[in-house]
């Protein structure tokens, strides 16, 4: 599969990176070859295979629901960059077309 | 061409647990701002998450309660987006394997009923809150409600008209009351809907470009805006052209619904299994035991009643509109034996006396043993009717037993007859003029006697007394 | 004093309680290496030295009192990826500098527990993503036998500070070798554990369904030590298994006689260093000296296991990246127009250009209509490679491969190339895929007298036979003790 600046692009804008022009190019190009690398996989017939997504199986691990102490909320936002009383501050969400 | 509305709704209740889905946080509304918080549902580096048990039950009782079938195993997935109430950048969700599927629930439309099927039922995470401030230029993010439990509940587009969609999320709503997993407060957001809303040609067997609806929290906001949309939707088509597929917020001071086309983004959730929690299995045992645990649904109870009890549908569906009403009202049913009688004396003034407070039954300072007792003395005579209207409003708002109010009140009915013959004297003697009018023929003075006999014995009078002694005397010369 | 730096946990451990020597004498002698040395090894992003100093002191004043915690009064170095409470945790991010954790790892817990002494914080590969610890913000760690190379990644500070003697021991993590391969390359011992066994909470999450926590360590008696403290169940982890965890030291000396060893025929391969290639056929012999027999095995889907890995690891990283995003802690520039500007600032200069790549190639993998093609073909074919490992361990007891294919290489020379940055994990990604154990020993030197690491498999839960077969090995094959030259 070849991916092209566009599909580069549209995926750093879904992992909210912002990508210099150089950088851009850089990164379709090693992609694209490490895709390709992956392609190997598409050899292997896979059909009837079940995915694994946990390396040991467990199952049901559940808690009780019995309430804790929570942190103070001094805790809570001891490392926020902006914050406004007990809350998060973040810049305005001006909803931009896409 | 007449059109055909086709809706479909997604219900988000949250759940009625001490702690959130995934840590030990408290999920009470209304605290400070992040001050139910924890490095969990703050998404710190590092955390992970452990499920609340009581999340897979509360949901397995509303797969129950509504058919569905529940999956041997389900999982979670992370459903991806950027946003500052999200803390760890992931919702947990449930998505190629929910908890349960493949359920419906029955509603009831003039009489008719009809079969809503509900396509799953799946647990996730609530996000926290995002606020505006108008004045300055930024937000504010309180993350208490980050982690509280929700289901999700999405119906197959089943319902062809607003009615049925009201209809059906009030059967939902009702039921996640009555098994007390959800406190179904739209106001404060414990219960959430948005609504897939298409038109097609009756007839037609495709479905036309749907638009989502977000924004609706109340029943009547739904009404509102399913109308609202269905209208516009029609008038688009009308004119010839094409509904685009959108999501819509319903604005309720301007009473329309409106695009939110260039503000959303293009969503790609890249959903995957979370690798940091493990599968749900659940076993045959498991499920009978919550089965078990299930009381009876209001549509079965609504039945009983109209059964067991005989008392017409329109009752039944008051008394059996929470669980605890059909409570009070079974209490006093049995402990007076007078079932009809009960249902009227909770239909009427126990219900207005509450209404008038905005009151739950639950606090209602009646007890169901001092109503079924005034009821029984109103069967033996003890009081009148018409006097226990009086005892009734004492006990409401004493929350005394209705003999001790008679008691302070004096308000033993007057059955002696000597007694009462003597004041029925008295009255007619007093009122000559109107005796004259009676026995020249105006026999609707009758009433203008039994009336002043009341008021003369302050309403303790047996009124089948009264009348007898009344037509007795009033026809002797 | 300078005899100190021969001495092994073991060792110390019973000079403290003898009162020999104190826990605050101790730990000023690893406080004045690391300033005599870690300038040019740059094996430390931060030295705690007050705390560390506090802890010794308590840790004495526990040994007065008659207390034996199994790391009571032992300085050891901590990857800077387990939060640790009140002190800077950055994972070599610029994302997370200044971020001051309000909790404990689980890990760190247990370590407090058994009464540690926290020397600092070691440098890494930003977000363990990495092969040679030079992707950290905080620059690189060299490595201690030839300054001019990398000392193995991403785990490299941890494995660098232990060989320098910066530390008696320290603690890393694995998510495709990341402990095994800088081991190997550094000249000590790494294991990584079987996934579920040591508790990930608190570790910051690289790739949730791989990582691993486990030890670097001058001999495997200390891997053992280091594993009795640190290994066990977590009710704060569900993918933690609750299997009793046995007393690792009692494997030590028990002897490998009987044994099956498999050798996977995958494993040796065009490309190998050629003294590589012939430290393990003197491996496979001092094996078999010690009474076991090697027998040939196959693990067929060897080839596909860094496909699966590249697309699994940056898939799950790409998701459990997604919370640096500005809001909550860390790093967060100034002068953002609205939330998407402050994103992708925040994003962009926080994360060094290994991590974006990764984000890049993981977000692609999860999305809209290459999900099935990448994502879900990976998960099936890793489903193939436990497979193929359950299978091999019915024939054989335990399982020996080179750690690397290639010793120490130099600073620089793969940046350009991350496909072939990539490769130096081949032999140790499997591991981490099929959930096993691993663990990697000393087997000898290059030419050039740079370190050589062999690498022990074993069953899941089966670090036991590890600790086995590996102090079997250590003692047996007799490896020439020698030091880098500092």
């Amino acid at each position: 599969m070849k991916i092209d600046k566009g599909v580069v692009e549209y995926v750093a804008h879904l992992g909210r990176l912002a990508l210099e022009p150089n950088e851009v190019e850089l990164y379709t190009s090693q992609l694209n070859r490490i895709l390709e690398y992956m392609d190997s996989l598409n050899t292997l017939d896979t059909e009837g295979v079940e995915s694994t997504s946990h390396a040991v199986p467990v199952t049901c691990v559940l808690r009780e629901d019995l309430a804790k102490d929570s942190f103070s909320v001094e805790e809570s936002i001891l490392n926020a960059p902006e914050k406004i009383g007990s809350s998060f501050k973040v810049p305005p969400i001006i909803e931009v077309e896409e | 061409m007449p059109y055909e509305p086709v809706i479909g709704l997604e219900v988000h209740a949250q759940l009625l647990t001490e702690t959130k889905i995934f840590c030990s946080c408290s999920t009470q509304f209304g605290a400070e701002p992040n001050s139910h918080t924890c490095p969990v549902c703050m998404g710190m580096p590092g955390v992970l998450p452990v499920l609340n048990r009581k999340v897979v039950e509360y949901t397995m009782k509303m797969a129950l309660a509504t058919h569905c079938r529940i999956n041997e195993a389900c999982n979670f997935a992370r459903k991806n987006y950027f946003y500052p109430d999200l803390p760890k950048g992931y919702q947990i969700s449930q998505y190629a394997q929910p908890l349960s599927e493949h359920g419906y629930v029955d509603i009831e439309l003039d009489g008719g009923k009809k079969r809503i099927g509900i396509t799953r039922i799946h647990m996730e995470e609530d996000a926290g809150k995002l606020l505006h401030d108008e004045h300055l230029p930024s937000s504010y993010v309180d993350l208490n409600r980050t982690g509280v439990p929700l289901i999700e509940i999405v119906s197959e587009p089943d319902m062809r008209s607003t009615d049925e969609a009201v209809a059906y999320l009030k059967r939902l709503h009702e039921i996640l009351v009555y098994l007390e997993i959800c406190d179904g407060n739209m106001e404060e957001g414990s219960f959430r809907c948005d609504a897939n809303v298409s038109l097609r040609p009756r007839g037609e067997m495709m479905f036309g470009t749907r638009t989502e609806l977000k924004n609706m929290n109340s029943f009547r906001n739904v009404q509102r805006a399913l109308d609202y949309e269905i209208k516009r939707q029609q008038c688009i088509l009308e004119s010839g052209q094409d509904v685009i597929q959108e999501t819509r917020l319903w604005d309720d001071s301007k009473g329309e619904t409106q695009s939110m086309r260039g503000k959303e983004e293009a969503h790609d959730y890249r959903y995957f299994p979370d690798p940091d929690l493990v599968p749900i299995v659940i076993d045959n045992a498991w499920t009978e035991e919550m089965k078990k645990s299930l009381p009876e649904l209001p549509l079965e109870k609504r039945e009983r009643f109209i059964r067991d009890y005989q008392i017409p549908p329109y009752d039944a569906g008051v008394l059996t509109s929470s669980r605890a009403l059909a409570g009070y009202f079974e209490e006093v049913a049995r402990l007076s034996g007078k079932p009809k009688i009960a249902s009227n004396w909770v239909m009427g003034d126990v219900l207005r006396f509450l209404n008038e407070e905005k009151r739950d039954i639950k606090e209602c300072p009646v007890l169901p043993g001092s109503l079924a007792e005034m009821i029984q003395l109103i069967e033996d005579g003890t009081i009148s009717g018409k006097m226990a209207k009086d005892i009734i409003v004492e006990m409401y708002r004493t929350g005394k037993s209705p003999q001790a109010v008679i008691e302070e009140k004096g308000m033993i009915q007057i059955t002696d007859e000597g007694t009462l013959e003597k004041t029925v004297a008295e009255v007619i003697a007093a009122n000559p003029t109107q005796l004259a009018q009676y026995r020249g023929g105006k026999e609707k003075l009758f009433g203008y006697f039994v009336g002043q006999v009341m008021k003369a014995t302050q309403g303790k009078a047996n009124p089948q007394l009264i009348n007898e002694l009344l037509k007795e005397m009033l026809a002797k010369e | 004093m300078e005899d100190i730096l021969e001495l092994t946990i073991a060792q110390i451990r019973e000079l403290l309680q003898k009162r020999k020597i104190s826990s605050v004498e101790l730990t000023n002698y690893f406080l004045e290496r690391i300033k005599r040395f870690d300038g040019d090894i740059s094996s430390y992003i931060k030295v705690t030295e007050e705390y560390a100093l506090k802890m010794a002191g308590d840790a004495d004043k526990k040994i007065a009192d008659g207390e034996n915690g199994q790391l009571l009064g032992i300085p050891l170095g901590i990857k800077d990826i387990y939060c640790t409470k009140g002190i800077e945790t950055t994972c070599a991010s610029r994302i997370l500098k200044g971020f001051i954790p309000p909790y404990d790892a689980t890990i760190i817990r247990r370590l407090k527990d058994e009464g540690y002494v926290h020397l600092g914080r070691l440098n890494m590969d930003e977000f363990a993503m990495g092969s040679s610890t030079e992707t950290s913000y905080f620059g690189i760690t060299r490595n201690p036998w030839d300054l001019e190379r990398i000392p193995g990644g991403s785990s490299g500070g941890s494995a660098a500070a232990v060989a320098a003697d910066e530390c008696i021991a320290s603690i890393g993590s694995d998510t495709g070798g990341s402990i095994r391969q800088p081991a190997a390359l550094c000249g000590v011992v790494g294991m990584k554990p079987t996934y579920g066994r040591v508790s990930r909470f608190g570790l910051i999450a690289f790739a949730s369904s791989l990582d691993q926590i486990g030890p670097f360590t001058k001999d495997v008696e200390d891997c053992a030590i280091m594993m009795n403290a640190i290994a066990g169940y977590d009710p704060r982890e569900s993918t933690s298994v609750p299997l009793n965890v046995p007393d690792y030291t009692e494997f030590i000396s028990r002897g490998i006689g009987g044994w099956k060893v498999g050798i996977p025929k995958e494993y040796f391969i065009e490309g190998i260093h050629p003294d590589i290639e012939k430290a393990m056929q003197r491996a496979i012999t001092t094996v078999e000296g010690l009474g076991a027999t090697c027998v040939e095995i196959s693990l067929p889907h060897t080839e596909y296991c860094l496909a699966v890995y590249y697309i699994i690891a940056p898939a799950e990283a790409s998701s459990n990246l997604a919370r640096y995003d500005g809001v909550k802690y860390g790093f967060r520039p100034q002068g953002s127009i609205d939330l998407l500007d402050m994103y992708k600032k925040t994003r962009s200069a926080g994360f060094g250009a290994e991590v974006k790549r990764r984000i890049m190639i993981g977000t692609y993998a999860l999305s809209s209509g290459y999900y099935d093609a990448y994502y879900k073909k990976a998960s099936q074919v890793r489903a193939l490679i436990k497979r193929d490992f359950t299978e091999a361990f019915t024939l054989c007891d335990a399982i020996l491969t080179p750690t690397s294919p290639t010793p120490a290489f130099k600073i620089g020379e793969k940046m350009d190339d991350p496909l072939q940055m990539y490769l130096s994990d081949i032999f140790t990604i499997s591991t981490n895929l099929a959930g096993i154990p691993g663990i990697s020993v000393p087997c000898g030197f290059t030419k050039d007298g740079l370190p050589i690491g062999a690498q022990f498999l074993a069953g899941h839960f089966e670090e036991g036979k590890l600790i086995q077969i590996a102090s079997a090995f250590e003692k047996y094959a007799n490896i020439e003790k020698r030091r880098p030259a500092l």
